[in-house]
């Protein structure tokens, strides 16, 4: 292989306000058709924008968690074009003053961690949506298309990386690691599916090692970090082919086709150079203090990198800790260790009995029928041998059937282990009476038959012994 | 100072469909202006800021707070072509 | 009298005494649009309906006892860029044709709220851009004073109703002059407020950092009036004074004793008609009677203002009229696709003025030449405010004629488009700065058309700009009205 792709990712992040980035109309997914509209959001002569507060400080926020520099003096844009989704014909974004400039963030492809760079975080306004009737959904052939503006106007972040990233897998890495921090933060359902998080991204390739940029392809229209993955990957292997066949890139903007898995050109809006952008004179600009920095940091939440470092030193691998921190069950495992119990074992359950039931009924973290404080005394009664194992996930399954705390469903299920020692002595006791050869031969030195009469006692306990004191008694009852 | 036009990429920019003629028309009587206009050049600015709105004014936002929205059938009542709830236009060319 | 003669000040006490209804003084103003609008075109939309039913509300309000405030039952004319829900709007283009709003501008609340009672929408060159009335897709307006001659631009439809009392009042809006110079033309006062002072939300935008609405009255006095009601905070227009209001009526006659009043060079000499720069020299001469220090100043950069505006303003239009695509309101012409439509839309939707602009505005914002033009006009500015600002370090106020001259006749300046730019050399400086203008009329040149004299103060100099307005008002003993409004009163 004589090539390595440079890629720099372009993230559209929609923001969960209630309100629309400069008017009052609501944000919600799946409204009406134009229904959630307004002079301002259609672009109805006369009307004027204004910024929604909460956008700003949330782009200033996740800056902050990414590491940027906040523009002490950040001024919006309008950026022109004209499409028929796009009310006013020019979008009002950012240009050479953002939100935030420079920072960073740490992915793990599963090679090990590494910083991709970002090389701003701007906030602008999302477009309404199209339909395109006839010609099979598609642009190309269709008959006509139809407007609905509700999404016009949602607060979009537009978060640039730098071009870092080589391969899909740290391509799907670093959007994913973006997707988390924005959960994290609460400012963005990220919802892939619904487009609420929306990728594109620039592919070139160099001949390794050297530095000089290859010619830049754009690639749009991914919908899951799948795609992404797999538009990357036939994007690399496209450039590949034409370059060693001798032949040259073409500077475009390709579209994935998720059904025939391929990118194919397409027609594009005006050059970036054409985008005409000035500044808004309908807005002022936007000054930051470093007293509302200095809010916006306090209040950032425990991110997703220092999170998992954080379940690694409670003894966590970094699997379990990854999993926890990406997946749905994050809040339960806070909680239960809030309620006291032991990390280890609860992150065991929770990647494994739990995560499991989860998967078998496609429930939600939220409709499970166990909370922290069951799950903690769970395990409290697993570390205090009031339960064995495998009686535990009995209980446990009793729990989830919402059978009650671990204690009534052991109780009822009658799995409590017995841990008395004077009660197993007794049992010992009367085991070793009934085998003297054994007992005998064990205090010859047959160390092996140890086992022998450990698994009778059980058997005489009817499996709720706790095997260590089972164990240890009739160590110390053979050898006196 | 001699200006230089392509009035024709200035009119797709612009998305207004001129004929030749009009073309011709409005980028001689740009010339004409912009050659007044270059005026403007002819002033030192050397370290002079621009100025892009007259008030000094800073951040002014309005709160995250939901308003009413308009009446759907109003505003689909001054649409030239609907579809139901939707806007109607022709196909789109470009994607 | 004819109530449609009346001043505001003159209808409010009237209405308030009893010796006149809103609903009488609405039949009157009407009886004037309908004995001159064949003749001036005025207006582009009388709303019979909905003035009928503001007057009649005003009255049962007022006979309740409930005053909403000087404006309750005055009629007042919007211009049509003003957008007014239910109520065609149409910024005199055919792009917008037939075009009723679901909302009103921000102005138009403030105005209903006050008990005004709105007429109708006057004429106006297309979005605003024109200084004669001239490029009206609805054909233009003719001045009161002489139906040959133009009234001014592009506010020239309510400047023309207020000179005529087919109206008592009107706003304008002014981008470069286009609510002074019309004032100017017809014998009216016209004021731009400070930018920011009145909201803008509503106004349809023909440059967003210069535009502000304003009053056309036929006195200072009335201008205060209407100006208290429209200005303040609005926190739908982020680009609103968050500031307050200046309290401008206390100091209204206070005379210019002690005020020290500039002239400028720049804007008084070459090119002026010469019964405007007499009238302008002894208006200036009764100031200094009445004790004004009179100084005369230099504003180097204005010369290149005119220069710096002509780019700046289609700049921010070229953005703004973007919008009118035929996608969700306005007429559409047909196309194979969206983007043929919206061109040919476009195209046939806009006037030759317009489109010129347009055009203007995308070439000095593109690549390649943003910093040639759009940049170095924007460096122009700061070094426009700049000499305002020494200005009054030196003095209270500026003062100049509004308009090079007088009144031309329609189709002097139609096709030449540099010579229409030019009439407005006076005006353009205070919109760049974003500081208050008002004309006020000072006198008729030797045509009988009336003369306008501009008095420029710093921005939320409000207070000392209507002072010096007022005694300029009263030392001109100015109160000449149109042959046209009398032979109609007399009628
Ligand atoms: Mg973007
Ligand atoms: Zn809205």
């Amino acid at each position: 292989m004589t090539w390595e792709a440079v890629i720099g990712i372009e993230t559209h992040v929609e923001l969960r306000t209630d309100s629309k980035m400069f008017c009052g109309c609501p944000t919600g997914f799946g409204a009406e058709p134009n229904t959630n509209i307004c002079p301002v959001c259609l672009g109805l002569p006369g009307a004027l924008p204004v910024p929604n507060e909460t956008a700003i400080r949330w782009t200033i926020a996740l800056g902050l968690a990414l590491g940027s520099t906040i523009t002490p003096h950040s001024v919006f844009h309008r950026k022109n074009y004209f499409y028929a989704d796009l009310p006013k014909n020019y979008q009002i974004s950012q240009f050479d003053l953002p939100l935030c400039a420079g920072g960073h963030l740490e992915i793990d492809p599963g090679t090990g961690v590494r910083r991709v760079g970002i090389t701003r975080v701007h906030l602008e306004e999302d477009t309404g949506k199209s339909t395109h009737l006839g010609g099979g959904g598609r642009i190309h052939d269709s008959d006509a298309t139809l407007l609905d503006f509700n999404r016009s106007g949602i607060p979009l972040m537009e978060v640039v990386s730098e071009p870092d990233i080589s391969t899909p897998d740290e391509a799907r890495a670093y959007a994913h690691e973006l997707r988390e921090v924005v959960l994290a933060m609460g400012i963005s359902d990220a919802r892939l599916e619904e487009g609420s998080m929306r990728f594109d991204a620039n592919v070139s390739l160099r001949r390794i090692g050297t530095s000089a940029l290859g010619t830049k392809v754009e690639v749009k229209n991914m919908n899951s970090l799948r795609s992404l993955q797999r538009a990357l990957a036939y994007e690399i292997e496209r450039q590949t082919r034409l370059l060693d066949s001798g032949a040259a890139i073409t500077q475009e903007t390709r579209h994935w086709d998720e059904e025939a898995g391929i990118t194919h050109p397409g027609r594009s809006k005006e050059e970036s150079s054409d985008y005409r952008y000035f500044a808004e004179p309908d807005l002022v600009p936007i000054v930051t203090t470093q007293e509302t920095i200095a809010t916006l940091r306090r209040d950032l939440p425990e991110l997703p990198a220092a999170r998992r470092a954080r379940y690694v030193e409670l003894g966590l691998e970094a699997a379990a800790a990854r999993t926890l921190v990406a997946g749905p069950l994050g809040t339960l495992f806070e909680a239960t260790l809030a309620a006291g119990a032991a990390p280890r074992r609860v992150a065991n359950w929770l990647t494994g009995e739990i995560a499991a039931y989860l998967n078998r009924t496609g429930g939600d973290a939220g409709s499970l029928a166990i909370d922290a404080t069951g799950l903690a005394q769970l395990v409290g009664m697993i570390e205090t041998g009031k339960l064995s194992s495998t009686a535990a996930k009995e209980v446990l399954e009793g729990m989830l059937a919402g059978e009650g705390t671990p204690e009534q469903v052991a109780a009822a299920r009658d799995l409590l282990q017995v841990s008395d020692e004077a009660e197993i002595a007794a049992l010992v006791a009367a085991v070793l009476a009934s085998h003297p050869d054994e007992v005998a031969r064990v205090g010859a030195g047959e160390e092996k038959l140890v086992g022998f009469l450990v698994g009778q006692v059980m058997r005489a306990g009817q499996g709720k012994a706790d095997p260590k004191v089972v164990d240890r008694l009739v160590r110390l009852q053979t050898h006196t | 100072m001699p200006v230089d036009i392509d009035i024709a990429k200035v009119a797709r920019l612009a998305r207004i469909g001129l004929t030749a003629d009009e073309l011709a028309y409005y980028g001689q009587q740009l010339q004409g202006i912009l050659e007044h206009a270059a005026l403007v050049q002819a002033l030192p600015t050397a370290g002079v800021a621009p100025t892009a709105h007259p008030l000094p004014m800073v951040n002014s936002f309005r709160p995250d707070i939901v308003e009413p929205t308009l009446d759907r059938e109003e505003v689909l009542a001054q649409a030239p072509d609907r579809e139901g709830p939707y806007f109607r236009v022709p196909p789109f060319l470009e994607d | 009298m004819d109530p449609a003669d009346l001043t505001i000040a003159e209808a409010g006490a009237r209405l308030r005494s009893g010796d006149l209804t809103a609903v009488d003084l609405l039949a009157a103003v009407r009886r004037r649009a309908s004995m001159t609008e064949a003749i001036l075109h005025a207006y582009l939309t009388i709303d019979h309906d909905g003035a009928r039913a503001a007057a009649t509300a005003a009255d049962v309000a007022l006979a309740q006892g409930r005053d909403l405030g000087s404006l309750h039952g005055i009629p007042i004319a919007l211009k049509d860029n003003m957008v007014t829900r239910g109520i065609e709007t149409t910024c005199s283009s055919r792009i917008l044709a037939g075009y009723r709003p679901p909302y009103d501008a921000t102005v138009v609340e403030r105005l209903k709220a006050g008990g005004a009672v709105i007429v109708g929408k006057t004429n106006l060159d297309e979005f605003a851009m024109g200084s004669s009335t001239e490029n009206s897709a609805y054909g233009p307006t003719r001045n009161p004073w002489d139906p040959d001659r133009v009234p001014g631009g592009s506010s020239g439809g309510s400047a023309a109703a207020v000179a005529v009392g087919s109206a008592l009042a009107a706003l304008g809006s002014d981008t470069g002059g286009s609510i002074r110079q019309p004032g100017s033309l017809t014998g009216t006062v016209g004021m731009k407020p400070t930018y920011g002072l009145v909201s803008r939300y509503g106004l349809i935008a023909f440059a967003s950092s210069l535009d502000q609405i304003g009053p056309i009255t036929r006195t200072v006095d009335d201008a205060v009036t209407v100006f208290e009601a429209i200005a303040g905070h609005d926190p739908s227009d982020a680009t609103s004074y968050r500031g307050g209001v200046p309290e401008v009526r206390s100091t209204l006659d206070a005379g210019v004793k002690g005020l020290r009043i500039g002239i400028v060079g720049e804007l008084s000499g070459e090119g002026t008609a010469p019964d405007v720069a007499a009238n302008f020299r002894a208006t200036v001469d009764a100031l200094a009677g009445a004790g004004a220090t009179i100084k005369e100043l230099s504003l180097p950069s204005t010369a290149y203002a005119l220069s710096a505006y002509y780019l700046i303003a289609p700049a921010e239009c070229s953005a703004n009229l973007a919008r009118f695509d035929g996608v969700r309101y306005g007429p559409r012409l047909a196309g194979r696709s969206v983007e043929e439509s919206m061109s040919a839309t476009r195209r046939d939707g806009f006037g030759p003025e317009v489109t010129r602009r347009i055009l203007l505005g995308t070439y000095a914002l593109s690549a390649g030449y943003y910093d040639a033009f759009y940049g170095q006009a924007q460096k122009v500015r700061t070094l426009v405010i700049e000499d305002f600002r020494r200005a009054y370090s030196e003095v209270d106020v500026l003062v100049t004629p509004t308009s090079p001259t007088t009144a031309f006749a329609v189709g002097e300046k139609a096709n030449d488009p540099l010579a229409m730019y030019l009439s407005d050399i006076c005006t353009i400086p205070s919109n760049l700065a974003g500081d208050p203008a008002i004309s006020v009329p000072s006198g008729l040149d030797s045509d009988g058309l009336p003369i306008g004299f501009q008095v420029l103060a710093p921005a939320l100099g409000e207070a000392v700009m209507f002072r010096v307005a007022s005694a300029v008002e009263q030392s001109s003993g100015f109160t000449g009205r149109p042959a046209l409004a009398t032979s109609a009163g007399a009628a």
